[in-house]
């Protein structure tokens, strides 16, 4: 594409101008990774920007076993996987329905699901917290008996709001493939179940990995719902966690780090595993992050 | 066509003329699918989304210590809103930071991730690289975002030092200084919201035809200039996205500041007073509600314009 002397020197500004700020965004990231792997006492005697002549990977046991990482990496995982697969599987019915089985209902129904995505969190907390302490659930699911400080109420709440978005996306996504592909098998008798579970979901495959990939990235990294819905500190995901942590660990920096390091090291790897998935669902709505 | 998002979906397509539904001839069981099949989402998402969205507008109107039961509701008109408007030294704190949040996001973060599309739409050396460094920052939850750069706008932390004040009296308290901080975490915020949009504008520039870059070239147009006039205008669902986040993300502003310093002391946003007034002995429900409400009132605009831009019949 880029052709004459012109556009050469014009090649070379805009090579400096990225790898200028290519750095710029990595560094931080870098910066912390090396922070975790050297030991606190190094760090406070010769300063941050001292060369790191010691590195051990103390923080990170540390971080793994004393302040029991595992766990609230373990809690993260038990709240995003079963929401995640909620969502889908909600948004698929209700896209399948929306796409399929055209009403005057549709548009302000897929109306509803897209604004109710767009509205800040902010708005709905207070009567939610005041609704979890109100709805009862078994002792096995909570010792207090209600559905305020449970993994399986930030679940519902997450599912909820990300469902909005989901059907969004894949309402626009099944109306986009043809539906005469439904139709041969509908001439065979197939009734809605069957039209459902036998030609929609497979072909939504691809709008539901990228899709996926997606929310198990932000319902992972969610702070504000785990913050407001849950008290008990052993059940709070990895990223909550390490706010309640950031006191303890004020004077440790380098084990702060190691934490936050252990925190966005799974996501980094699912990023760069599934790259093209990250991004299409990024672009597929592209209404939040 | 003209889409943003180089994935089918991202055309939403405008209602297909009516169908006469009575062609549907649905057996029992089948009524009984499509029933569940709407009603269990819809059903979750009025409960958790709508009604509680309804009920703290409601409740702004409201007195209520949240002690008492639903029957210790009190009605009280304005009140709330008067009172934050005259009594609460935060809340003038928290609409210029949201303003200043605002302004940054569209004035400098918005272009500066469109720029950085057009360098990296040419193909150049190591483009996969530039791509994937901008686009980190989105992997990363805020909350760690907020931790990663504590370490170097701390006291003594990597600016400090490289400013060469490492002494403990001349060090800069980044943070500390509610003159100070609010542009800091305006700078983290960037960071991010720079690599979002570039993500954005890039997936939207694929999308656009090449005769229509070529066509602009046989004029004689310059690149840039073929950007500018060409290629910016002929993205319009990705203008309005991009108009759309970047006013939402900005109001929204909770997370970064409240692993930062729980949002105090400078850096009050209205998300923030909404926890802050609903947490705690001296819970004042509505005061939070009435923060909630107006952030609500503000996000309505773009939330509008959205649904337009994808709703509207006869738009490409």
């Amino acid at each position: 594409m880029v052709t004459g002397e012109k556009s050469k020197t014009g090649a070379r500004i805009a090579v400096g101008v990225l790898s200028v700020f290519s750095l710029i965004w990595v560094a931080p990231i870098l910066f912390t990774i090396l922070q975790s792997f050297r030991p606190f006492a190094d760090v406070v005697s010769k300063g941050v920007m001292s060369w790191p002549n010691h590195l051990t990977f103390e923080n990170y046991t540390h971080a793994f076993v004393q302040s029991r990482m595992w766990l609230f990496f373990l809690n993260s995982c038990e709240v995003a996987v079963p929401a995640v697969v909620i969502t889908l599987f909600l948004a698929s019915m209700i896209a399948f329905v929306l796409s399929r089985y055209e009403s005057r209902f549709s548009v302000p129904l897929l109306m509803l699901f897209t604004a109710g995505n767009l509205l800040p969190p902010q708005l709905l907390f207070i009567p939610l917290y005041r609704i979890f302490l109100k709805i009862h659930v078994p002792h096995f699911i909570n010792s207090n008996g209600v559905l305020y400080d449970t993994q399986l109420g930030l679940i519902l709440v997450h599912v909820a709001i990300q469902v909005g978005f989901a059907t969004f996306v894949l309402t626009n996504y099944l109306r986009t493939i043809p539906k005469e592909i439904s139709e041969s098998a509908l001439v065979d008798g197939a009734n809605v179940w069957n039209h459902f579970f036998r030609i929609i979901l497979p072909l939504l495959r691809p709008a539901l990995a990228s899709l996926g990939v997606l929310m198990t990235t932000w319902i992972y990294n969610d702070f504000f719902w785990a913050v407001v819905l849950l008290k008990t500190g052993n059940k709070r995901p990895i990223t909550a966690a390490l706010s309640n942590l950031q006191g303890e660990f004020n004077t440790d920096y380098n084990l702060l780090a190691a934490g936050a390091c252990m925190a966005f090291i799974p996501t980094l790897l699912v990023f760069f595993a599934m790259r093209k998935h990250f991004v299409a669902g990024l672009t597929l709505g592209s209404t939040k992050g | 066509m003209t889409s943003v998002l180089d994935h089918p979906a991202a055309e939403v397509a405008p209602a297909k003329k009516k169908k006469k539904n009575s062609s549907h001839n649905f057996s029992g069981s089948d009524r009984v699918t499509l029933g569940a099949f709407v009603g269990f989402p819809t059903l979750l998402h009025v409960l958790f989304v709508w009604i509680p969205a309804v009920g703290t507008i409601l409740l702004s109107f409201t007195f209520w210590d949240g002690i008492g039961g639903l029957k210790s509701i009190k009605w009280v008109g304005f009140t709330n809103y008067r009172q934050i408007f005259t009594l609460d030294d935060n809340l003038p704190v928290a609409i210029r930071n949201n303003i200043l949040w605002l302004a940054v996001f569209a004035l400098i973060a918005s272009p500066l991730g469109i720029i950085l599309a057009y360098y990296i739409d040419k193909n150049l050396k190591g483009t996969q690289v530039y791509q994937t460094s901008f686009y980190l920052p989105l992997v990363i939850s805020l909350a760690v975002t907020g931790i990663i750069w504590d370490n170097i706008v701390r006291t003594d932390g990597v600016l400090n030092s490289l400013l060469g004040n490492t002494n403990a009296d001349t060090a800069i308290s980044w943070m500390g200084d509610p003159h100070k901080n609010i542009w800091v975490v305006l700078v983290i915020a960037s960071w991010r919201h720079i690599g979002y949009v570039m993500l954005l504008y890039l997936a939207g520039m694929k999308s656009v035809d090449a005769s229509l870059r070529e066509a602009s070239a046989i004029d004689g147009a310059t690149e840039w200039y073929t950007f500018r006039r060409v290629i910016i205008p002929s993205l319009r669902p990705v203008n309005v996205i991009i108009v759309v986040i970047t006013v939402i993300e900005s109001l929204r502003a909770f997370d970064l500041v409240f692993i930062l310093n729980r949002g105090t002391n400078g850096l009050q946003t209205l998300g923030v007073l909404v926890y802050q007034n609903i947490q705690g002995e001296s819970a004042r429900i509505g005061w939070g509600a009435a923060y909630a409400t107006l952030l609500f009132l503000i996000c309505l605009g773009p939330i509008m314009v959205y649904l337009y831009q994808n709703f509207s019949k006869g738009n490409d």
